[in-house]
């Protein structure tokens, strides 16, 4: 069976990605934010996940505003990038794994989640940010299934329905027959506002609220309304949609491994996290 | 939508009507053929996406405060701002009307 060994959490700013084409990692004001993900690669290499299942948004290259899902779940054995028309080099393609997708497809559909499929899907900087962080070398030795919440245009789904929606994917994945090492990714946030008379706009009290309770008490982050985040996390704060529903995701006992945090990068308070999920064996019935 | 968070624009359904020709020009901009079809003929450009006349000044302006307020999603006006190789915090600084050196500032004070 399927086996879900963990979470990752990870902002995904652009201007990282200029960062690692330029090798600018060691630079004082990257090296704080880099060196969050020493722990990670270390993470990596000893749990050997198969595949990550990668919860993000889009910001305008596969989705436009005239049709935007508000869930929507790749089912491709390919995922590629493409020019997001700021300047941020073009990432290699990632694998997909269409088994996967489509067994999550079913299970959330029976579980009255009516998403949108994608056989055809192009994945934006907040995919391949995060996968090159986490990857830095030449090879990413997973495959994917990206989930796209709609963060972009309001309504957005509330906090509450994306955990049930990343409880629902965990759910799916646990009843998944193949012997699989599966991580969960949420990137994006955290607290960081772009637009408005309040661009530049950071909360770290906020933020370290959402830290605690993102391992122990995620349900005390469900009660937050959409308004709410804006008010206390920026309006691309809500990103951390995308981080409740990778803890959703995780079904058993979650602990929490490695936190980073660092203020500013780019507009944007920005913070690692990783979670270990340790399986609850569920006991046969007889 | 409640449009009470001193600052901060939520974009909702009424906006996304509004800004909707603004937006898909921005959106355009992704690819880099179109990007230099701007450059070189600004006003033919927008004509073909049929930019309203307050969204075609708030472009004209490069005020991207006007823009927001034409309909303009803040992710499809960064590929627009991209075009003039401004970044978040050149846009951050025009929006809040501080040097963009005062607007860095401001952000790594967050951190203290």
């Amino acid at each position: 069976m399927a086996r879900i060994i963990g979470g990752v959490a990870s902002t995904h700013v652009p201007a990282i990605g200029k960062a690692i084409a330029e090798k600018k990692q060691n630079d004082p004001y990257w090296k704080p934010f880099f060196q969050g993900f020493d722990y990670v690669h270390q993470w990596l290499a000893r749990e050997k996940p198969d595949v990550a299942v990668v919860f993000y948004n889009d910001h305008g290259l596969n989705f436009f505003l005239d049709k935007l899902p508000t869930f929507a779940i790749g089912a491709a054995s390919e995922y590629r990038n493409e020019d997001e028309g700021w300047g941020i080099p073009v990432s290699r393609s990632l694998k997909g794994y269409p088994e996967l997708s489509w067994h999550l497809i079913n299970q959330l559909v029976a579980d009255e989640f009516d998403i949108t499929v994608c056989q055809e899907m192009l994945v934006d900087h907040a995919v391949t940010i995060p996968m090159a962080l986490m990857w830095p070398g030449e090879t990413r030795p997973v495959r994917i299934v990206p989930v796209s919440i709609n963060t972009v245009q309001h309504p957005l789904p509330s906090v509450a329905r994306c955990f049930k929606l990343g409880q629902s994917i965990g759910r799916a994945i646990d009843s998944f027959a193949e012997n699989l090492r599966v991580m969960i990714v949420g990137t994006g946030g955290l607290s960081h506002q772009l637009d408005g008379k309040r661009a530049g706009f950071i909360n770290k009290e906020f933020d370290m609220l959402c830290l605690d309770k993102i391992a122990n008490d995620p349900l005390a982050l469900t009660r937050y309304s959409i308004h709410d985040i804006v008010a206390e996390a920026g309006a691309q704060g809500v990103e951390l949609l995308n981080w409740v529903a990778m803890r959703g995701a995780l079904t058993g006992k979650v602990s929490e491994a490695h936190r980073n945090y660092h203020i500013p990068i780019s507009n944007t308070a920005a913070a690692t996290v990783v979670l270990n999920n340790q399986a609850i064996e569920r006991r046969k019935v007889a | 939508m409640k449009q009470d968070i001193p600052g901060t624009i939520m974009f909702d359904g009424a906006l996304a009507q509004k800004g909707y020709a603004l937006n898909q020009m921005c959106f355009s901009f992704n690819s880099a053929e179109n990007r230099a079809a701007f450059l070189k003929d600004e006003e033919a450009y927008c004509k073909k996406y049929g930019l309203t006349a307050e969204q075609r000044a708030a472009v004209k302006s490069r005020n991207v405060l006007r823009m927001i307020e034409a309909g303009g999603n803040i992710y499809y006006l960064a590929k627009l701002a991209g075009i003039f190789g401004l970044n978040v915090q050149d846009i951050g600084a025009q929006q809040t009307d501080v040097s963009v050196s005062e607007f860095k500032r401001k952000l790594e004070a967050a951190g203290r």
